[in-house]
Protein backbone atom coordinates (compact mmCIF):
# COMPACT_ATOMS: atom_id res chain seq x y z
CA UNK A 1 0.00 0.00 0.00
CA UNK A 2 1.25 3.11 -0.49
CA UNK A 3 -0.01 5.40 1.99
CA UNK A 4 2.57 3.59 3.98
CA UNK A 5 6.14 4.33 2.68
CA UNK A 6 6.38 7.17 4.66
CA UNK A 7 5.78 5.51 7.82
CA UNK A 8 8.32 2.63 7.47
CA UNK A 9 11.41 4.17 9.45
CA UNK A 10 8.68 5.07 12.21
CA UNK A 11 6.10 2.85 12.72
CA UNK A 12 6.41 -0.78 12.65
CA UNK A 13 5.15 -2.10 9.40
CA UNK A 14 1.65 -3.76 10.23
CA UNK A 15 1.13 -7.16 8.13
CA UNK A 16 -0.05 -7.15 4.54
CA UNK A 17 -3.82 -7.46 4.51
CA UNK A 18 -4.75 -9.93 2.80
CA UNK A 19 -7.52 -8.66 0.80
CA UNK A 20 -6.07 -5.20 -0.91
CA UNK A 21 -8.30 -2.32 0.49
CA UNK A 22 -10.09 -0.20 -2.62
CA UNK A 23 -7.52 2.92 -3.90
CA UNK A 24 -8.71 5.96 -1.82
CA UNK A 25 -10.07 7.89 -4.37
CA UNK A 26 -8.70 12.14 -4.78
CA UNK A 27 -11.27 13.43 -7.05
CA UNK A 28 -14.33 14.97 -5.97
CA UNK A 29 -16.50 11.93 -6.15
CA UNK A 30 -19.83 11.67 -7.95
CA UNK A 31 -21.94 14.76 -8.33
CA UNK A 32 -24.97 15.47 -5.98
CA UNK A 33 -28.28 15.13 -7.88
CA UNK A 34 -29.77 19.13 -8.02
CA UNK A 35 -27.01 19.78 -6.34
CA UNK A 36 -25.97 23.24 -8.07
CA UNK A 37 -29.87 24.17 -7.00
CA UNK A 38 -28.50 23.60 -3.42
CA UNK A 39 -26.64 26.75 -3.22
CA UNK A 40 -29.23 29.42 -4.33
CA UNK A 41 -32.11 27.25 -2.58
CA UNK A 42 -29.66 28.44 0.50
CA UNK A 43 -29.50 31.52 -0.10
CA UNK A 44 -33.45 32.21 -1.03
CA UNK A 45 -34.17 30.30 2.34
CA UNK A 46 -31.77 32.70 4.52
CA UNK A 47 -33.25 35.70 2.65
CA UNK A 48 -36.47 34.66 3.36
CA UNK A 49 -35.43 33.84 7.27
CA UNK A 50 -33.66 37.39 7.20
CA UNK A 51 -36.42 39.61 5.84
CA UNK A 52 -39.21 37.65 8.03
CA UNK A 53 -37.16 38.03 11.11
CA UNK A 54 -37.03 41.76 10.78
CA UNK A 55 -33.44 41.66 10.58
CA UNK A 56 -32.98 42.63 6.87
CA UNK A 57 -34.24 46.21 6.11
CA UNK A 58 -36.53 46.11 3.26
CA UNK A 59 -35.08 50.19 2.13
CA UNK A 60 -31.72 48.08 1.73
CA UNK A 61 -33.39 44.47 0.65
CA UNK A 62 -37.00 43.66 -0.14
CA UNK A 63 -38.29 40.47 1.36
CA UNK A 64 -38.58 37.96 -1.12
CA UNK A 65 -42.90 38.01 -1.47
CA UNK A 66 -42.24 41.75 -1.93
CA UNK A 67 -40.70 41.19 -4.79
CA UNK A 68 -42.71 38.23 -6.26
CA UNK A 69 -45.81 40.91 -5.80
CA UNK A 70 -44.23 43.32 -7.68
CA UNK A 71 -43.45 41.32 -9.83
CA UNK A 72 -46.99 40.42 -10.48
CA UNK A 73 -48.25 43.87 -10.44
CA UNK A 74 -46.05 45.32 -12.94
CA UNK A 75 -46.61 42.09 -15.12
CA UNK A 76 -50.40 43.18 -14.54
CA UNK A 77 -50.10 46.61 -15.74
CA UNK A 78 -47.79 46.09 -19.14
CA UNK A 79 -44.86 47.97 -17.39
CA UNK A 80 -42.34 45.07 -17.00
CA UNK A 81 -43.58 43.54 -20.40
CA UNK A 82 -42.97 46.88 -22.33
CA UNK A 83 -39.36 47.06 -20.57
CA UNK A 84 -38.25 44.31 -21.36
CA UNK A 85 -39.22 44.10 -24.91
CA UNK A 86 -37.65 47.37 -25.82
CA UNK A 87 -33.91 45.87 -23.79
CA UNK A 88 -35.06 42.62 -26.02
CA UNK A 89 -35.25 44.59 -29.42
CA UNK A 90 -32.20 46.63 -28.72
CA UNK A 91 -29.91 43.38 -27.43
CA UNK A 92 -31.26 41.54 -30.46
CA UNK A 93 -31.01 44.18 -33.09
CA UNK A 94 -27.12 44.83 -31.59
CA UNK A 95 -26.24 40.87 -31.37
CA UNK A 96 -27.50 40.51 -34.81
CA UNK A 97 -25.91 43.39 -36.42
CA UNK A 98 -22.45 42.90 -34.57
CA UNK A 99 -22.69 38.77 -35.51
CA UNK A 100 -22.80 39.50 -39.11
CA UNK A 101 -20.41 42.20 -39.38
CA UNK A 102 -17.91 40.47 -37.07
CA UNK A 103 -18.33 37.32 -39.31
CA UNK A 104 -18.32 39.20 -42.68
CA UNK A 105 -14.84 40.83 -41.25
CA UNK A 106 -12.89 37.35 -40.23
CA UNK A 107 -13.69 36.11 -43.35
CA UNK A 108 -12.34 38.98 -45.41
CA UNK A 109 -9.71 38.80 -42.97
CA UNK A 110 -9.17 35.42 -43.02
CA UNK A 111 -9.40 34.49 -46.76
CA UNK A 112 -7.46 37.37 -47.71
CA UNK A 113 -4.48 38.62 -46.96
CA UNK A 114 -5.22 41.98 -48.19
CA UNK A 115 -8.35 42.00 -45.86
CA UNK A 116 -5.97 40.32 -43.30
CA UNK A 117 -3.20 43.38 -43.18
CA UNK A 118 -6.16 46.44 -42.96
CA UNK A 119 -8.66 44.80 -40.56
CA UNK A 120 -6.81 42.40 -37.95
CA UNK A 121 -4.51 45.20 -36.32
CA UNK A 122 -8.05 47.50 -35.97
CA UNK A 123 -9.79 44.57 -34.65
CA UNK A 124 -6.78 43.52 -31.89
CA UNK A 125 -6.42 47.50 -31.04
CA UNK A 126 -10.26 47.70 -30.35
CA UNK A 127 -9.85 44.68 -27.94
CA UNK A 128 -7.81 46.89 -26.20
CA UNK A 129 -10.13 48.89 -25.14
CA UNK A 130 -13.22 48.42 -23.32
CA UNK A 131 -16.24 49.01 -25.18
CA UNK A 132 -17.91 50.69 -22.19
CA UNK A 133 -14.80 53.11 -22.81
CA UNK A 134 -16.21 54.74 -26.35
CA UNK A 135 -19.60 55.93 -24.90
CA UNK A 136 -18.70 59.35 -24.58
CA UNK A 137 -17.33 59.72 -28.40
CA UNK A 138 -20.35 57.51 -29.82
CA UNK A 139 -23.27 59.61 -28.00
CA UNK A 140 -21.09 62.90 -29.28
CA UNK A 141 -21.56 61.09 -33.00
CA UNK A 142 -24.75 59.25 -32.58
CA UNK A 143 -26.89 61.29 -29.88
CA UNK A 144 -28.32 59.30 -27.23
CA UNK A 145 -31.20 57.62 -29.07
CA UNK A 146 -31.73 53.79 -30.33
CA UNK A 147 -29.46 54.21 -32.94
CA UNK A 148 -26.51 54.27 -29.70
CA UNK A 149 -27.67 51.86 -28.22
CA UNK A 150 -27.45 49.28 -31.16
CA UNK A 151 -24.41 50.13 -32.12
CA UNK A 152 -22.14 49.99 -28.96
CA UNK A 153 -24.06 46.53 -28.20
CA UNK A 154 -22.98 45.98 -32.16
CA UNK A 155 -19.21 46.96 -32.11
CA UNK A 156 -18.94 44.88 -28.56
CA UNK A 157 -20.57 41.77 -30.62
CA UNK A 158 -18.66 42.55 -33.76
CA UNK A 159 -15.32 41.94 -31.92
CA UNK A 160 -15.83 39.22 -29.95
CA UNK A 161 -16.93 37.67 -32.91
CA UNK A 162 -14.29 38.50 -35.54
CA UNK A 163 -11.44 37.46 -32.54
CA UNK A 164 -12.58 33.95 -32.28
CA UNK A 165 -13.78 33.30 -35.99
CA UNK A 166 -10.42 34.67 -37.63
CA UNK A 167 -8.40 33.08 -34.85
CA UNK A 168 -10.96 29.37 -36.03
CA UNK A 169 -9.76 30.42 -39.78
CA UNK A 170 -6.33 31.28 -39.11
CA UNK A 171 -6.00 27.77 -37.03
CA UNK A 172 -7.71 25.58 -40.18
CA UNK A 173 -5.24 22.36 -40.18
CA UNK A 174 -2.77 22.25 -42.66
CA UNK A 175 -2.74 18.64 -42.74
CA UNK A 176 -6.78 18.99 -44.10
CA UNK A 177 -5.96 21.66 -46.55
CA UNK A 178 -3.56 18.63 -47.72
CA UNK A 179 -5.81 16.02 -47.70
CA UNK A 180 -8.62 18.55 -50.06
CA UNK A 181 -5.84 18.76 -52.56
CA UNK A 182 -4.46 15.23 -53.23
CA UNK A 183 -8.45 13.87 -53.21
CA UNK A 184 -9.68 17.25 -55.49
CA UNK A 185 -12.39 18.44 -53.47
CA UNK A 186 -13.77 21.18 -55.17
CA UNK A 187 -13.48 24.53 -53.73
CA UNK A 188 -17.04 24.44 -52.67
CA UNK A 189 -16.40 20.88 -50.47
CA UNK A 190 -13.54 21.63 -49.44
CA UNK A 191 -15.25 25.42 -47.63
CA UNK A 192 -18.38 22.94 -46.91
CA UNK A 193 -16.73 20.32 -45.45
CA UNK A 194 -12.83 21.06 -43.81
CA UNK A 195 -13.34 24.94 -43.40
CA UNK A 196 -17.13 25.35 -42.07
CA UNK A 197 -16.59 22.22 -39.25
CA UNK A 198 -13.20 23.24 -38.18
CA UNK A 199 -14.40 27.00 -37.55
CA UNK A 200 -17.76 25.97 -35.89
CA UNK A 201 -16.03 25.31 -32.24
CA UNK A 202 -15.00 28.37 -32.21
CA UNK A 203 -17.49 30.38 -33.98
CA UNK A 204 -19.52 29.15 -30.96
CA UNK A 205 -17.43 30.12 -28.30
CA UNK A 206 -17.03 33.89 -29.97
CA UNK A 207 -21.06 33.23 -30.06
CA UNK A 208 -21.06 32.81 -26.17
CA UNK A 209 -18.44 35.77 -25.53
CA UNK A 210 -20.89 38.08 -27.16
CA UNK A 211 -23.82 36.82 -25.85
CA UNK A 212 -22.04 37.82 -22.27
CA UNK A 213 -20.97 41.40 -23.99
CA UNK A 214 -24.31 42.49 -25.54
CA UNK A 215 -25.89 41.92 -21.74
CA UNK A 216 -23.15 43.87 -20.16
CA UNK A 217 -23.38 46.70 -22.74
CA UNK A 218 -26.74 46.65 -22.62
CA UNK A 219 -27.43 47.08 -18.79
CA UNK A 220 -24.42 50.07 -18.92
CA UNK A 221 -26.34 52.08 -21.40
CA UNK A 222 -29.66 51.34 -20.33
CA UNK A 223 -28.46 52.78 -16.91
CA UNK A 224 -26.36 55.71 -18.24
CA UNK A 225 -29.04 56.87 -20.90
CA UNK A 226 -31.78 55.57 -21.58
CA UNK A 227 -36.08 56.41 -21.13
CA UNK A 228 -37.35 53.09 -21.36
CA UNK A 229 -35.72 49.42 -21.13
CA UNK A 230 -34.88 47.14 -18.12
CA UNK A 231 -31.71 48.78 -17.03
CA UNK A 232 -34.40 52.98 -17.29
CA UNK A 233 -36.55 50.74 -14.85
CA UNK A 234 -33.96 49.57 -12.03
CA UNK A 235 -32.13 53.53 -12.47
CA UNK A 236 -35.64 54.62 -11.71
CA UNK A 237 -36.10 52.32 -8.49
CA UNK A 238 -33.19 53.39 -7.50
CA UNK A 239 -33.92 57.19 -7.19
CA UNK A 240 -37.33 56.01 -5.31
CA UNK A 241 -35.13 53.28 -3.54
CA UNK A 242 -37.43 50.44 -4.53
CA UNK A 243 -35.07 47.75 -4.14
CA UNK A 244 -38.12 45.77 -4.67
CA UNK A 245 -37.98 46.60 -8.63
CA UNK A 246 -34.20 46.36 -8.33
CA UNK A 247 -34.28 43.06 -7.71
CA UNK A 248 -37.32 42.51 -10.47
CA UNK A 249 -34.71 43.39 -13.37
CA UNK A 250 -31.67 41.51 -11.94
CA UNK A 251 -34.04 38.67 -12.22
CA UNK A 252 -34.73 39.58 -15.90
CA UNK A 253 -31.15 39.80 -16.46
CA UNK A 254 -30.74 36.80 -14.90
CA UNK A 255 -33.57 34.55 -16.98
CA UNK A 256 -32.32 35.98 -20.20
CA UNK A 257 -29.19 35.77 -19.84
CA UNK A 258 -29.93 31.91 -18.60
CA UNK A 259 -32.13 31.28 -21.41
CA UNK A 260 -29.78 32.56 -24.57
CA UNK A 261 -26.57 30.95 -23.22
CA UNK A 262 -28.88 27.55 -22.66
CA UNK A 263 -29.92 27.82 -26.19
CA UNK A 264 -26.33 27.94 -27.63
CA UNK A 265 -25.13 25.34 -25.55
CA UNK A 266 -28.21 22.91 -26.88
CA UNK A 267 -27.80 24.13 -30.32
CA UNK A 268 -23.54 23.87 -30.51
CA UNK A 269 -24.15 20.13 -28.93
CA UNK A 270 -26.40 19.13 -31.59
CA UNK A 271 -24.26 20.64 -34.52
CA UNK A 272 -21.22 19.87 -33.29
CA UNK A 273 -22.93 16.16 -32.09
CA UNK A 274 -19.65 14.48 -34.08
CA UNK A 275 -17.47 15.96 -30.85
CA UNK A 276 -19.71 13.67 -28.61
CA UNK A 277 -17.67 10.68 -29.47
CA UNK A 278 -14.75 12.20 -28.40
CA UNK A 279 -16.01 12.32 -24.65
CA UNK A 280 -17.34 9.67 -24.48
CA UNK B 1 3.29 18.06 -64.99
CA UNK B 2 0.62 15.37 -65.96
CA UNK B 3 0.22 14.29 -69.71
CA UNK B 4 -3.02 12.65 -70.82
CA UNK B 5 -1.91 9.97 -73.04
CA UNK B 6 -5.55 7.94 -72.70
CA UNK B 7 -3.55 4.68 -71.97
CA UNK B 8 -1.25 4.06 -68.73
CA UNK B 9 1.41 5.82 -68.09
CA UNK B 10 3.21 5.43 -64.87
CA UNK B 11 5.91 7.96 -63.87
CA UNK B 12 8.61 9.67 -65.14
CA UNK B 13 10.84 11.96 -62.97
CA UNK B 14 13.97 13.36 -64.54
CA UNK B 15 16.77 15.78 -63.16
CA UNK B 16 13.83 16.60 -60.03
CA UNK B 17 15.74 19.11 -57.54
CA UNK B 18 14.84 20.39 -54.47
CA UNK B 19 16.30 22.36 -51.90
CA UNK B 20 15.22 24.57 -48.45
CA UNK B 21 17.56 27.30 -48.43
CA UNK B 22 21.13 26.31 -49.18
CA UNK B 23 20.47 22.74 -48.19
CA UNK B 24 19.99 20.35 -51.42
CA UNK B 25 17.75 17.52 -50.38
CA UNK B 26 17.22 16.25 -54.00
CA UNK B 27 19.65 16.71 -56.41
CA UNK B 28 18.95 15.66 -59.90
CA UNK B 29 16.91 12.54 -59.36
CA UNK B 30 15.75 10.50 -61.85
CA UNK B 31 13.17 7.76 -61.48
CA UNK B 32 10.65 5.82 -63.49
CA UNK B 33 8.26 3.86 -62.09
CA UNK B 34 6.10 1.30 -64.95
CA UNK B 35 2.71 1.22 -64.24
CA UNK B 36 1.57 -1.37 -61.64
CA UNK B 37 4.89 -1.57 -60.60
CA UNK B 38 5.35 -1.19 -56.81
CA UNK B 39 8.49 0.44 -55.52
CA UNK B 40 9.65 1.02 -51.91
CA UNK B 41 11.15 4.02 -51.15
CA UNK B 42 13.98 3.76 -48.46
CA UNK B 43 16.48 6.49 -46.98
CA UNK B 44 17.53 7.51 -43.76
CA UNK B 45 15.85 10.17 -41.47
CA UNK B 46 16.07 13.76 -43.75
CA UNK B 47 17.17 11.63 -46.76
CA UNK B 48 14.14 13.62 -48.66
CA UNK B 49 12.01 10.47 -49.34
CA UNK B 50 8.96 12.92 -47.93
CA UNK B 51 10.48 15.69 -50.24
CA UNK B 52 10.32 13.52 -53.00
CA UNK B 53 6.96 12.21 -52.64
CA UNK B 54 5.28 15.46 -52.28
CA UNK B 55 7.16 16.44 -55.06
CA UNK B 56 5.09 13.66 -57.03
CA UNK B 57 1.64 14.70 -54.78
CA UNK B 58 1.87 18.65 -55.69
CA UNK B 59 2.47 19.28 -52.56
CA UNK B 60 5.15 21.20 -52.90
CA UNK B 61 4.21 24.52 -54.17
CA UNK B 62 6.28 26.15 -51.80
CA UNK B 63 9.87 24.56 -52.51
CA UNK B 64 12.20 25.90 -54.47
CA UNK B 65 14.31 23.16 -57.06
CA UNK B 66 13.48 22.34 -61.06
CA UNK B 67 13.07 19.23 -63.02
CA UNK B 68 10.19 17.59 -64.94
CA UNK B 69 7.45 15.14 -63.41
CA UNK B 70 5.28 12.83 -65.82
CA UNK B 71 2.89 11.69 -63.01
CA UNK B 72 -0.79 9.79 -64.26
CA UNK B 73 -3.98 11.62 -63.91
CA UNK B 74 -5.53 9.90 -61.06
CA UNK B 75 -3.11 9.94 -58.28
CA UNK B 76 -3.93 9.12 -54.48
CA UNK B 77 -2.42 9.72 -51.24
CA UNK B 78 -1.75 7.61 -47.91
CA UNK B 79 -0.31 9.70 -45.12
CA UNK B 80 1.73 8.39 -41.69
CA UNK B 81 -1.81 9.68 -40.05
CA UNK B 82 -5.47 8.51 -41.56
CA UNK B 83 -6.33 12.50 -41.86
CA UNK B 84 -10.13 11.42 -41.52
CA UNK B 85 -12.57 14.00 -41.38
CA UNK B 86 -13.10 13.67 -37.61
CA UNK B 87 -16.66 15.58 -38.21
CA UNK B 88 -17.83 13.04 -41.53
CA UNK B 89 -18.77 9.51 -40.49
CA UNK B 90 -16.72 6.92 -42.63
CA UNK B 91 -18.38 6.78 -45.50
CA UNK B 92 -18.56 10.11 -46.04
CA UNK B 93 -14.77 10.46 -45.49
CA UNK B 94 -14.04 7.75 -48.16
CA UNK B 95 -16.40 9.06 -50.80
CA UNK B 96 -15.57 12.91 -50.40
CA UNK B 97 -14.40 14.38 -53.37
CA UNK B 98 -14.87 11.27 -55.41
CA UNK B 99 -16.34 11.47 -59.10
CA UNK B 100 -17.49 8.31 -60.03
CA UNK B 101 -21.49 7.12 -60.54
CA UNK B 102 -23.12 5.87 -57.69
CA UNK B 103 -20.41 6.40 -55.05
CA UNK B 104 -22.44 5.47 -51.53
CA UNK B 105 -22.17 2.11 -53.35
CA UNK B 106 -18.83 2.25 -54.20
CA UNK B 107 -17.45 3.84 -51.37
CA UNK B 108 -19.72 1.04 -49.15
CA UNK B 109 -17.44 -1.58 -51.10
CA UNK B 110 -14.63 -0.04 -51.04
CA UNK B 111 -14.96 -0.71 -47.15
CA UNK B 112 -15.89 -4.17 -47.63
CA UNK B 113 -12.57 -4.56 -49.38
CA UNK B 114 -10.73 -3.33 -46.18
CA UNK B 115 -12.24 -5.72 -43.95
CA UNK B 116 -15.13 -2.47 -42.60
CA UNK B 117 -18.30 -3.25 -43.81
CA UNK B 118 -20.91 -2.35 -42.02
CA UNK B 119 -18.39 0.60 -40.18
CA UNK B 120 -19.89 3.16 -42.58
CA UNK B 121 -22.41 5.03 -40.62
CA UNK B 122 -19.30 5.27 -37.72
CA UNK B 123 -17.63 8.67 -36.55
CA UNK B 124 -13.75 8.01 -36.81
CA UNK B 125 -12.91 8.68 -33.52
CA UNK B 126 -14.76 5.23 -32.92
CA UNK B 127 -12.23 3.37 -34.21
CA UNK B 128 -8.82 2.04 -33.48
CA UNK B 129 -5.86 3.77 -35.35
CA UNK B 130 -5.44 0.65 -37.24
CA UNK B 131 -9.23 0.64 -38.61
CA UNK B 132 -8.56 4.34 -39.10
CA UNK B 133 -5.65 3.31 -41.65
CA UNK B 134 -7.60 0.94 -43.38
CA UNK B 135 -10.40 3.64 -44.22
CA UNK B 136 -7.82 5.72 -45.34
CA UNK B 137 -6.76 2.92 -47.59
CA UNK B 138 -10.14 2.72 -48.97
CA UNK B 139 -10.65 6.36 -49.54
CA UNK B 140 -7.10 6.26 -51.43
CA UNK B 141 -8.11 3.43 -53.69
CA UNK B 142 -11.88 3.86 -54.46
CA UNK B 143 -11.10 6.33 -57.07
CA UNK B 144 -8.96 3.53 -58.92
CA UNK B 145 -5.79 5.36 -58.76
CA UNK B 146 -3.13 5.17 -61.32
CA UNK B 147 -0.24 6.06 -58.81
CA UNK B 148 -0.87 5.60 -55.22
CA UNK B 149 1.57 7.22 -53.03
CA UNK B 150 2.44 6.18 -49.43
CA UNK B 151 4.34 7.65 -46.77
CA UNK B 152 5.19 5.65 -44.24
CA UNK B 153 1.27 4.48 -43.36
CA UNK B 154 2.23 2.30 -41.09
CA UNK B 155 4.76 4.03 -38.86
CA UNK B 156 1.83 5.10 -36.62
CA UNK B 157 0.62 1.60 -35.92
CA UNK B 158 1.60 -1.46 -33.27
CA UNK B 159 3.51 -4.88 -35.06
CA UNK B 160 0.73 -7.04 -35.40
CA UNK B 161 -1.51 -4.26 -36.89
CA UNK B 162 1.51 -3.88 -39.73
CA UNK B 163 1.81 -6.89 -40.12
CA UNK B 164 -1.97 -7.39 -40.73
CA UNK B 165 -2.06 -4.33 -43.13
CA UNK B 166 0.53 -5.36 -45.36
CA UNK B 167 -1.33 -8.84 -46.38
CA UNK B 168 -3.87 -6.15 -47.14
CA UNK B 169 -1.69 -3.77 -48.76
CA UNK B 170 0.01 -6.35 -51.03
CA UNK B 171 -3.55 -7.73 -51.88
CA UNK B 172 -5.28 -4.77 -52.60
CA UNK B 173 -2.33 -3.46 -54.84
CA UNK B 174 -2.57 -6.94 -56.91
CA UNK B 175 -6.17 -6.30 -57.55
CA UNK B 176 -6.32 -3.01 -58.34
CA UNK B 177 -2.91 -2.63 -60.23
CA UNK B 178 -1.70 0.95 -59.53
CA UNK B 179 1.82 2.38 -59.97
CA UNK B 180 3.26 2.57 -56.35
CA UNK B 181 5.78 4.22 -54.21
CA UNK B 182 5.86 3.06 -50.61
CA UNK B 183 8.17 5.12 -48.33
CA UNK B 184 9.67 3.77 -44.97
CA UNK B 185 12.44 3.39 -43.82
CA UNK B 186 11.65 -0.10 -42.19
CA UNK B 187 13.68 -2.34 -44.64
CA UNK B 188 11.84 -5.76 -43.67
CA UNK B 189 8.50 -3.46 -44.45
CA UNK B 190 10.38 -2.53 -48.04
CA UNK B 191 11.46 -5.98 -49.19
CA UNK B 192 8.18 -8.00 -47.80
CA UNK B 193 6.04 -5.54 -49.84
CA UNK B 194 7.81 -4.16 -52.84
CA UNK B 195 8.84 -5.41 -56.14
CA UNK B 196 11.86 -3.20 -56.43
CA UNK B 197 13.21 -1.13 -54.11
CA UNK B 198 15.01 2.16 -54.37
CA UNK B 199 17.35 3.69 -51.51
CA UNK B 200 17.58 7.71 -51.64
CA UNK B 201 21.71 8.93 -50.02
CA UNK B 202 23.03 12.15 -50.61
CA UNK B 203 19.76 13.27 -52.62
CA UNK B 204 20.49 10.51 -55.43
CA UNK B 205 19.21 7.42 -55.89
CA UNK B 206 21.89 5.35 -54.28
CA UNK B 207 20.52 1.66 -55.14
CA UNK B 208 17.88 0.64 -57.39
CA UNK B 209 16.82 -3.23 -56.94
CA UNK B 210 14.60 -5.82 -58.43
CA UNK B 211 14.93 -8.65 -55.91
CA UNK B 212 12.55 -11.14 -57.57
CA UNK B 213 11.06 -12.78 -54.70
CA UNK B 214 8.29 -14.99 -54.26
CA UNK B 215 5.14 -13.59 -53.37
CA UNK B 216 4.80 -15.49 -50.73
CA UNK B 217 8.29 -14.58 -48.80
CA UNK B 218 9.33 -14.61 -45.04
CA UNK B 219 11.96 -13.26 -43.55
CA UNK B 220 13.19 -16.55 -43.22
CA UNK B 221 13.97 -17.29 -47.06
CA UNK B 222 17.87 -17.01 -47.78
CA UNK B 223 16.90 -14.74 -50.49
CA UNK B 224 15.06 -11.92 -48.32
CA UNK B 225 18.26 -12.43 -46.28
CA UNK B 226 20.27 -11.55 -48.78
CA UNK B 227 18.47 -8.15 -49.83
CA UNK B 228 18.00 -7.21 -46.74
CA UNK B 229 21.96 -7.42 -45.52
CA UNK B 230 22.40 -5.52 -48.72
CA UNK B 231 19.71 -2.68 -47.91
CA UNK B 232 20.84 -2.38 -44.30
CA UNK B 233 24.58 -1.55 -45.66
CA UNK B 234 23.73 0.54 -48.19
CA UNK B 235 21.93 2.61 -45.15
CA UNK B 236 24.88 2.61 -43.45
CA UNK B 237 23.81 0.00 -40.90
CA UNK B 238 26.39 -3.07 -41.13
CA UNK B 239 25.31 -5.89 -39.03
N1 LIG C 1 9.46 22.67 -45.05
C1 LIG C 1 10.77 22.47 -44.85
N2 LIG C 1 11.58 23.52 -44.56
C2 LIG C 1 12.89 23.36 -44.36
N3 LIG C 1 13.54 22.19 -44.44
C3 LIG C 1 12.80 21.10 -44.71
C4 LIG C 1 11.37 21.19 -44.91
N4 LIG C 1 10.91 19.95 -45.17
C5 LIG C 1 11.97 19.13 -45.12
N5 LIG C 1 13.10 19.81 -44.85
C6 LIG C 1 14.45 19.23 -44.74
O1 LIG C 1 14.67 18.43 -45.88
C7 LIG C 1 15.33 17.25 -45.52
C8 LIG C 1 14.54 16.07 -46.01
O2 LIG C 1 13.32 16.00 -45.33
P1 LIG C 1 12.29 14.82 -45.61
O3 LIG C 1 12.04 14.71 -47.06
O4 LIG C 1 11.11 15.07 -44.74
O5 LIG C 1 13.10 13.55 -45.10
P2 LIG C 1 12.60 12.05 -44.84
O6 LIG C 1 11.17 11.98 -45.21
O7 LIG C 1 13.47 11.20 -45.72
O8 LIG C 1 12.86 11.76 -43.41
C9 LIG C 1 15.51 17.28 -44.01
O9 LIG C 1 16.83 17.70 -43.74
C10 LIG C 1 14.54 18.31 -43.56
O10 LIG C 1 15.05 18.97 -42.43
MG1 LIG D 1 9.42 11.59 -44.01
Amino acid sequence: MATETFSVATRPRSPVPAVRRARRRLGPGRPLPYGRLLGPALLLALWAAASASGLLDPRKLSAPWAVARTTADMISTGVLQEHVLTSLTRATAGFLIGITAGLALAVIAGISRIGEALIDGPMKIKLAIPTIGLIPLLILWLGIGELFKIVIIAVAVAVYMYIQVYAGLVGIDKRYVELAEVQGYRRSEFLRHVVLPGVLPQFFVGLRLSLTASWLVLITVEQINALSGVGYMMEQAQQYAQTDVILVGLAVYGIFGFLSDALVRVTERRVLSWRRTLAS
Amino acid sequence: MATDTGELTGVRIDKLTRRFGDHVVLDRVDLQIAPGEFVALLGRSGSGKSTLLRALAGLDYDVAGDGELRIPDRVSVVFQDSRLLPWRRVLDNVILGLRAPNPRERGAEALAEVGLAGRERAWPTELSGGEQQRVALARSLVGEPELLLADEPFGALDALTRIRMHGLLRALCKRHQPAVLLVTHDVDEAVQLADRIVVLDGGRIAVDIRPGLPDSRTPRDPGFQEVRELLLRALGVTS
